[in-house]
Formats: C-alpha cells, structure tokens, sequence
C-alpha cells in the first residue's frame, strides 16, 4: 500500500475524457514523478489529488483517508504541501515573515495582538524561521521584500515554506517552469537534498526530462488521461511505447 | 514603550499631539481677518475631524490589511448612532451606556454581515456588503419607521420614557461632570480658540483606538491578515482556514465604526437614515485610499483632508470669489471667477474628486507617499537609497 492510492478516476469535461481509468500508487518516502506530453491530464491529475476537482468516479486516499471534498487548508492540515508552478508566496511579506506564516499555521494559529517579538512563544517561531532559512541559505534575505527575489530564490522560499510544516507528501507542479538552467540545478540539488534528509514522500509533475531523470525513483507516464506505463527510470528511458508517445526522436 | 517600538512610539505621540493641540493648529488666522474663513477650530468641525478619523482607521484595519474592500461600512456607523440614541430615550442623557452598546450592535451586526459577505472576495464581496447597507438604510428608512423614526431620524422627545433622567440633564454629557456642548474659548489678542469637551473626548478616544490599531497592525494577527491579501492562494494551502481572520478583521473594523457612529450622535443626539447610505460608505473609501490605505496614519490625514474640504471649500460663495480677485480688470475677474466658482461651494466635489484622480494616478500610496517622499528630498541623495530601502522591505507602512 503506498501512502497515496488513486483509484480508477474518470473525469470527464463535456465530451472530453480528461481522466480514464487512473490507477496511481505512491509509495512512502520514495520521489514519484509523472510525466507526459501536452493535454496528457498530469494538471487535471494534480488538481484531484489536492481536492480542487472532484472526479466523475474512483477514489484518492492519502495515508487511509480520502482527501475527496475537503477544502484545501484541511488536506495540507492532513500533511500534503503544494508547491505551485509559479511560486506562490507572500509577496508584500519579508522572507522571514513569509516563513513565519505557515509555522503559525501549524502551530496553533495567529490571534494575538501582542507585539510579534515580544513573548517566548513567537520568539520561537522566528528562531524556528530563521533555521529553516539557514538551511536553505537564505539567511541574509530575510528582511528583503519577497516579491523582488528572483524566480529560483522564490522557489526556494516557496518550497521551504511547505517544508517548515514538515508534510509527509510534497507535491510539485513543473517546480522548474521557466527558470535559467542554474536555479533548475540549484532546486534539483535542494530536492535531493530534502530527499535524503528527510522522511518524505515528492511528487512531482514535471515537463524537464532533466529533472525528472535526476530525481525519480519512479515515472508514471500519462498519455490521453490514462497511465500508459509505470516504471523506474531506467526502464521508462528505454520503453518503446514511451519513445512513441511522448520522448518522440530526441530519445 | 507601551509594546510599541521606537517608531510606532512616535508616530503615537505626533498623532496624540496634534489632536491635543488640535484647537490652535486649526485656527491659524486672527478671527477678523479675511482668512478667518480657513479656520477649522470650530468644536462641530474638529469633532467630526476625529469621530471620522476613527471611522478610517477602523475601515483600515479591515481594507489596508486584508484588502477585503467593505462598500457597506456606513451601515454600521448609522446602526451606532441608532443605538446611542436609543440608549438617550431609554436611559438618559449619558453617553457612556449609549457608546457601548453601540459598539456592541454594530459588532453583532458586523458578524452576521461578515459571515454572508465574507463567503465571496474581490468585487463579489465589496457588491454584498453594498447590498447590505443598501438594505440597512431601507430598512431605517421605511420598514423599521417604529424603531428609527424613518425619515425624520430619530430623535429625543420630552415625552420619552428616559427612565434614570434627572431634572438637570438637558443635553448629552459624561456622568454628569460635563456637558459635551460645553465650549471654553480663549481670546488671545486677535486669535480666538475653542476648546470643547465633546471634542476632547473624542480626541482622546481616537488616539486610543488608533493606538489598538498600532497594535494589530504589529502583531500576529496582523501580520496573518496582511498575508491574506497577499496572497489567497498560499494561505488556502498553508493548512489553515484565513475566514476566522478576515471575519475578526471585518468585526473589528464594524466596532471602529459602531463607536464613531455612537459618538456622532452622543455630540449631536440625532440619528438618520441617510448616516447609512451608499454615499457614506462611499466616503470612508475615499478618506482611506486618499491618506495612504494599509498605512497607520494614512486614514486619520485622509479623514481631515475631506471633511476640511467639504466644511471649508463648500463655505466659499461667489461674493467671496469676487473679493479675493477684485484686483482683476473686470472682465477678467467675471471670467477668473466663474471657471473657480465650479470647485467650490457646492461644487467642493469636483475639487476633491480632481484630487483624488491625483492622488491615485501619482502617488498611489496616498498623502502618506506624498510625504515620504518630500521627506527624502529633504534629506538628500545619500540617505535616499536607505529611504528606498525601508519602504521596500515595509511596504505596508
């Protein structure tokens, strides 16, 4: 049993098939990537498994309970982050406050009206900020204004964020859309990274064949909103059916 | 100081000093003297200088913050000064227990009205909390006749009940130590100035709400609310449910509003329905976006600037008009005179509004922007970037 188990989803869009008949397992503490070529259904896929889209038929159960209908602060209360295509953070917050954000949020909220230095318990909070941003290197922007960071360090900040939650599934959406290729090395690197430190699940939807094959244990590939194959890297590189339908000649 | 850091302190202390000083700084010109028409000293006009500075600064909370932008905040306004006077026929002519409940009923009503609204951002929410108010103010218009008087507004009559009333009381006063109309005016050489109770107690009043407003501003709370309007979509996946937040905000800023409209009625114990019309609302947007919305001080300038405006240039007639530029050939002066008679007297609003576009086109962070950056001229290149620096780690400020 993997951590997350999607059951025969059908979703249908008017006389289109988004989905049919997707069988999807992730296992635990393993990095998952599915991929697959334009209007293959990997959005409509991600947007089920974080209970925006409520599928025609099938279920989707995360640690044993189904994440169907709930809204989303109450699946990442389950502990399932999302890290969007373009990064969403806070933007007219600092770095630091950004990251204070969501460990209010898994502590036990924010309605207080003292000064936010001023009691143990936010003093806490922000030494628990400022490690998380240690550890991402990002230390000496704390006190910046997010919105001016560039699209790698917001992506960092971004992931972090999801991270000081400590979730057990992370599930990325092309965490590499439109970046120069060294901030892509340089979130491939923090992935890894996460991955080995950490006791976590990744997902991720990814169109950069480079990042999928750098941090994959496993690929599902989606071809017409069904998988066509499921496989570790290796195999999938040399499967004949996914030359045909996705990787084309480059391969 | 007070859980404020340094700067907060100070900005405190300016604002509870100008509203101090209030009755000198706002009577600069000797009373004879042609300018005396400039002067805004006068108790009516300085109370309502800071009854509608709290009425910003609590419509701030809730727009400069979480940037849910409340087109319905007059409803709550008119709801408090119902209810003060409600309290005036009932009880008597104290206005303690009248400014209470009036912060408690516009809260209850802030909370069913936040509740419905607050199921729907952007315009959807701004057109249901219009919807609301338009509603509230049919209601007091018409409907509700028995309770708000309806068109005529409610009023204190002789043969009101007022159960606790003593022979003395004849108009609105505090534990019967002072009456709110009661007015010292000192005569200083050619300056006069009023000093009246009912506006120091509304001055006091709004240094400590704007002081509670410092607070959340800097607290968690606050730092949470602006992270809504930063950004919906992350706090949506941040695993916490943000309508508990925006709801509180928008009580909040309903109360701010509940007290203002209490102490409009407890100095001047009337209430009408047109208190809560769309115009009213309207009006608070202004004050807000006008000062500088989302900053602290932004709302208390922006609340000055339009009810000087709209006290003081509508007070300008055409004879006046033609004093001022007599010196002209007469021609001229007929034709100088009727292109400025436009912008003032009842047509102040075409001076404000031709500011307002101003304002929103050149410094879209208000008169608070505008006097930042004069500030920064001021001290020079070096100190410039560092000026730049501040505003863009604190853009709320």
């Amino acid at each position: 049993m993997g951590i997350l188990e999607v059951k025969n989803v059908n979703k249908r869009f008017g006389g289109l098939q988004a989905l049919g008949d997707v069988n999807l397992s992730v296992e635990e503490n393993s990095v998952h990537a599915i991929i697959g070529p334009n209007g293959a259904g990997k959005s409509t896929l991600l947007n089920v498994l974080i209970g925006k889209l409520i599928p025609d038929t099938g279920s989707v159960m995360f640690d044993g309970q189904s994440v169907l209908g709930r809204k989303p602060f109450e699946i990442c209360q389950m502990g399932i982050s999302r890290v969007f295509q373009t990064p969403e953070i806070f933007g007219d917050l600092t770095v630091l406050e950004n990251m204070m954000i969501p460990i209010f949020a898994k502590r036990d909220g924010a309605f207080r009206m003292h000064a936010v230095e001023s009691t143990a318990n936010e003093k806490e909070i922000i030494e628990q900020a400022e490690h998380m941003l240690e550890s991402l290197n990002m230390a000496d922007q704390r006190h910046d204004h997010s919105a001016s960071m560039s699209r790698g360090n917001k992506r960092r900040l971004e992931i972090g964020m999801c991270l000081s939650q400590n979730p057990r599934l992370l599930l990325l959406d092309e965490p590499t859309a439109g970046m120069a290729r060294a901030d892509t090395n340089n979130t491939i690197d923090l992935l890894k990274q996460i991955k080995d430190e950490r006791d976590i699940t990744i997902a991720i939807i990814e169109h950069d064949m480079h990042v999928v094959f750098s941090l994959a244990e496993r690929i599902t590939v989606l071809a017409q909103g069904s998988p066509l194959v499921e496989d570790t890297p290796d195999k999938i590189r040399g499967h004949p059916k996914v030359r045909e339908a996705y990787l084309g000649e480059s391969a | 100081m007070l859980g404020l850091n340094k700067h907060d302190m100070k900005m405190l202390l300016i604002v509870a000093a100008l509203a101090m000083l209030a009755p000198f700084l706002l009577n600069p010109f000797p009373t004879d003297s042609a300018m005396a028409q400039f002067n805004a000293g006068y108790p009516d006009l300085m109370q309502r200088f800071v009854i509608f500075g709290i009425f910003a600064i609590g419509f701030n909370i809730l727009f400069g913050l979480t940037g849910y932008l409340s087109f319905g905040h007059a409803a709550f306004l008119g709801v408090g000064s119902y209810s003060t006077v409600w309290m005036f026929k009932l009880l008597d002519y104290n206005i303690v227990p009248g400014i209470i409940l009036s912060v408690i009923v516009a809260g209850l009503f802030a909370v069913v009205i936040g509740y419905v609204s607050l199921r729907r951002s952007g315009i959807y929410f701004s057109i249901l909390t219009l919807a609301f108010a338009q509603m509230s103010f049919n209601l007091a218009y018409s409907v509700l006749t028995p309770i708000t008087n309806g068109e005529t507004g409610l009023q204190v009559y002789t043969s009101d009940p007022q159960y606790l009333i003593d022979d003395w009381e004849t108009v609105p006063h505090l534990f019967g130590l002072v009456e709110m109309r009661s007015t010292y005016t000192m005569e200083l050489g050619a300056w006069s100035f009023d000093f009246n109770a009912g506006y120091y107690l509304c001055a006091v009043l709004m240094v400590l709400m704007f002081y509670l407003s410092i607070r959340i501003f800097r607290s968690p709370f606050g730092m949470m609310l602006r992270a809504v309007k930063s950004n919906q979509t992350r706090m949506n996946y941040t695993g916490l449910n943000a309508k508990p937040y925006t709801l509180a905000a928008f009580v909040i800023s309903g109360m701010y509003a509940g007290l203002a409209g209490g102490l409009l009625a407890s100095m001047d114990p009337l209430a009408g329905a047109e208190r809560m019309q769309w115009t009213a609302s309207g009006e608070v947007v202004l004050m807000t976006i006008l000062g500088g919305a989302g900053t602290l001080i932004g709302p208390v300038v922006g609340a000055g600037f339009i009810k000087y405006f709209e006290n003081i240039f509508s007070k300008i007639n055409e004879n006046v008009l033609h004093e001022w530029f007599g010196f002209l050939p007469d021609g001229l002066e007929n034709a100088v005179v009727w292109v400025v008679e436009h912008f003032v007297g009842s047509g102040w609003h075409l001076t404000l509004g031709v500011l307002f576009m101003m304002v929103v086109i050149f410094l879209p962070g208000g008169l608070v922007e505008g006097g930042q950056r004069i500030m920064r001229m001021l001290r020079g290149k070096k100190s410039d970037n560092d000026a730049e620096k501040t505003t863009q780690s604190t853009p709320a400020e």
